[in-house]
């Protein structure tokens, strides 16, 4: 009988040493590793908070993807919502899907220049499909003041 | 009229899984033999039309016959005759053929390879493996039938396979997957058939083991082939990104690895018996809600090809049919099969038992972060959409792998019942002294560079390795000779530790990849160069280079090794046709203890390019650690006892047997 109570008691020490290993480890790791989406129009705004790492996204501003006469790999573009534009610096290869009026998202951060450095550039495997953050950022946009956006 | 055939065919499936379902459970609750014997040639039937219905839809593909809708928008007349052929599977509807197809096989292997299991449980069995073919065949006629036919104007060529599925990767991996996720469904069958009977005992498991191995190791080979896809297809060198789809594969591997451990104790000490039940249930959903979450496009994933939210709730509602009605038998019937033997702290039982909270445990964090983003979104709306990246699932993942590889040591060396503190340390210490202080020195005295987690990995694995040779030694003590004691181990034995020792190899592939990978993005001119290590990579330029069904834009990168001409890579642009996707082909020079990776980027000008170049130590090790463990699972499956007719298990009413093997049954014991 004893012997079985101290199973008993083992099993539930055991989880809830796991269960405790498992809530501090996601407390942690859900600081480090979540990223908030901003569009342009919050960002410009001043609407994220400094010295942080998130994911903007929009549509890349016809003809304002800069490729010559900078030094490497990096390429500069805006990324619009059609409302504010963001210049968004990123050194390495372009996705395939990367053009000029298609949706792009980016991670990365506002450097002291006010320059979105991105880490990373995501491109969707689908011609057709637009992400939902580019979707939702867009309609954001749209939502707003429309005349401000086209003044 | 083939396609008309194939849909025929889909149809007669679907009617003698309905079949299928019902009588051999009518037969079984009526005690009627001849119901029951029904179930094999059943399953005979389905897996017969549903090999003919996969033919027609290859025939289809094969032929161009692009008035089949499904054809005109996964195929094209230049694709080669093999694209055509993988195309079969490249779109929603196929694969779901796939997947069906899978489920008649597997259910006809059960009915082909357990002749020595009773009769009543066989029919339980099979009858649920029916029920889950129905409810995908009803899915697949309903929903997204892969026959359709394009009544009006078909067109005159295909939209094409996506590029990025024109690939060796997928003839193999999406099969292999299937196989593994499917396979899961005979674990479950036989979890709900014990809890139907209230019987789960040593020979209940003995059955179960092969199937969950078989299916086990089969997911381990399909996640380990498209991770490998990954790496050389989606063109940027990364082989594991912590992508909604890999984690809904990975989630039921890791629900699947605890089963098979779990299920090795509950076969040899008959405890753990509901939560194996309940482990095999979770393996089974956590397959379907891969489907499901991917099917559906719910999660925006790299994966998410053909999505449709109409597709997407027949899913769910299979999905919650399933999981709600077997958690609900669940419920009733797991005090039934209670297990009551006893162990102590420092059993084998209490090292698995560890084992399985630390992969639960890590699934449930995965699940957490695969699922956030929709719980973020419901609460908050759209506004400010979060997504969860590696950082999370690394920080989550990695400290919970470390301390199941201490414990998988201990574990396997530990004894059933009791093990004494005085033996543990007899068998480890030296193994722990040793791991630990080659795992410094190693590592320091190859790159004189101090790293704590290089230090941590490779003590790990190698704590690991000594570990089994130590068992080794010690299980083959008593015999004459060390080979006569190595001869006298089981294949079951050796499965495990061969899949251990993938481990083990997995993790020095990972921890050595992730630290000494040397990754540079250059634009570089025709002419120019990089060196890195004693490597040196020269960019001749690009040339175009026409192939069957694309033109690409072919780099040259020359490598030179010590100075010395090497040999040269040819990574390409790829621009297809049909539907002008742009493909980026890296080219790789395979090496088991390194890879070289050339990848184009993008032009910027006066013919230069940006030029992705890597030198990826051990990253060949990852998928070898892999293939070893799915080895290893297989290895298992041909051990003589499960192949063997167990006079035990035939003669003696199963709670006996049970008894004898030291537990009590649940009768008794309450």
């Amino acid at each position: 009988m004893l012997a079985h109570r101290q199973q008993r008691l083992a099993i539930v020490l055991f989880i809830i040493f796991g269960t405790a290993i498992a809530v501090g480890l996601v407390l942690v790791a859900l600081n480090e590793g979540i990223n908030v989406f901003y569009t342009p129009t919050e960002v410009s705004e001043g609407a994220v908070p400094g010295n942080q790492n998130f994911r903007i996204g929009g549509m890349v501003k016809m003809g304002s993807v800069i490729k010559d006469g900078l030094e490497g790999a990096e390429v500069n573009f805006l990324t619009t919502d059609f409302c504010n534009d963001v210049l968004v610096s990123y050194s390495g290869p372009l996705p395939d899907l990367f053009r000029e009026g298609q949706g792009v998202v980016a991670d990365g951060y506002i450097d002291d220049g006010g320059i979105f450095q991105a880490t990373q550039i995501l491109a969707k495997h689908d011609e057709n499909y637009m992400s939902a953050e580019v979707k939702a950022s867009l309609e954001a946009a749209e939502d707003k003041d429309v005349k401000v956006c086209n003044q | 009229m083939i396609p008309e055939l194939g849909n025929f065919s889909l149809v007669l499936a679907l009617s003698l899984s309905i079949l299928l379902s019902v009588l051999p459970m009518v037969g079984v609750y009526r005690n009627n033999p001849l119901l029951m014997t029904l179930s094999r040639p059943l399953c005979a039937g389905i897996w017969v039309f549903m090999v003919v219905s996969f033919g027609c839809l290859a025939h289809a593909f094969l032929n161009d016959d692009f008035s089949v809708r499904y054809v005109a928008s996964n195929s094209n007349s230049l694709l080669p005759w093999f694209y055509k052929f993988t195309g079969v599977w490249g779109g929603h509807e196929g694969s779901l053929l796939l997947w069906v197809l899978m489920v008649a096989s597997w259910t006809y292997a059960v009915s082909l390879f357990s002749r020595n299991l009773p009769l009543d449980i066989l029919a339980r069995v099979l009858s649920i493996m029916g029920i889950i073919s129905v409810s995908f065949l009803v899915f697949m006629l309903l929903t997204s039938n892969p026959f359709d036919r394009l009544m009006l104007n078909p067109p005159a060529d295909g939209t094409d396979l996506n590029p990025l599925l024109q690939d060796f990767g997928l003839i193999v991996h999406p099969p292999m997957l299937y196989m593994g996720y499917v396979g899961f469904s005979v674990a479950f069958a036989f979890a709900i058939t014990a809890l139907l009977t209230g019987k789960l005992d040593a020979a209940w498991a003995r059955w179960t083991r092969p199937w969950t191995n078989a299916a086990w190791a089969f997911l381990t080979l399909g996640i380990a082939l498209g991770s490998w896809w990954a790496y050389y297809e989606l063109g940027w060198g990364g082989w594991w990104f912590w992508d909604p789809t890999e984690n809904v594969a990975f989630m039921p591997w890791l629900v699947g690895t605890a089963l098979i451990h779990s299920l090795a104790v509950t076969e040899k000490r008959g405890v753990f018996k509901s939560w194996t039940v309940l482990l095999a249930i979770a393996a089974f959903s956590l397959s379907l809600l891969g489907t499901f979450i991917i099917r559906s496009g719910l999660i925006t994933s790299v994966h998410a090809f053909a999505v449709d939210p109409e597709r997407g709730l027949v899913l769910l509602a299979i999905l919650l049919v399933v999981i709600g009605a077997s958690l609900f038998l669940y419920a009733l019937r797991a005090p039934v099969v209670k297990g009551t033997a006893s162990y102590t702290m420092t059993s084998r039982e209490v090292f698995l038992l560890i084992n399985n909270i630390l992969l639960v445990v890590s699934t449930a964090g995965i699940l957490l972060g695969t699922l956030y983003p929709l719980i973020h979104e419901a609460i908050n709306g759209e506004a400010n959409m979060v997504s969860v990246g590696p950082p999370y699932f690394n920080t989550i993942f990695l400290p919970l792998m470390a301390l199941l590889t201490v414990f998988l040591t201990i574990g396997s060396i530990s004894r059933w019942k009791k093990t004494s503190t005085a033996f543990l340390k007899d068998q480890l210490v030296k193994v722990a002294v040793a791991s630990v202080l080659l795992g410094i020195v190693l590592p320091l005295f190859i790159t004189r560079e101090v790293n704590l987690s290089i230090f941590l990995a490779v003590s790990l694995a190698l704590w690991i390795v000594f570990g089994i040779a130590r068992d080794l030694v010690t299980k083959s003590a008593n015999k004459d000779s060390l080979v006569k004691g190595l001869k006298s181990l089981s294949l079951s034995y050796y499965g495990m530790q061969l899949a251990h020792l993938g481990f083990a190899v997995i993790i020095l592939g990972i921890c050595l990849t992730s630290h000494y990978s040397v990754e540079r993005d250059v634009r570089l001119a025709p002419g120019q160069g990089i060196e890195i290590g004693s490597y040196e990579f020269i960019f001749q330029g690009v040339v175009d280079a026409p192939g069957p069904n694309y033109r690409a834009e072919a780099g040259t990168v020359d490598v030179l090794k010590n100075g010395r001409p090497y040999m040269t890579l040819h990574p390409e642009k790829r621009t297809y046709l049909a539907t002008g996707a742009v493909q980026t082909e890296a080219d790789i020079d395979v090496g088991f203890f390194r890879d070289l990776f050339a990848a184009l980027g993008d032009p910027r000008g006066e013919g230069a390019w940006v030029v992705r170049i890597h030198l990826k130590p051990f990253v060949f090790w990852i998928w070898f650690g892999a293939f070893l463990m799915a080895a290893g699972g297989v290895t298992a499956i041909l051990d003589r006892r499960y192949r063997v007719r167990d006079a035990v298990v035939r003669d003696v009413p199963p709670e006996k047997a049970a008894t004898g093997l030291g537990m009590k049954s649940p009768v008794e014991a309450s």
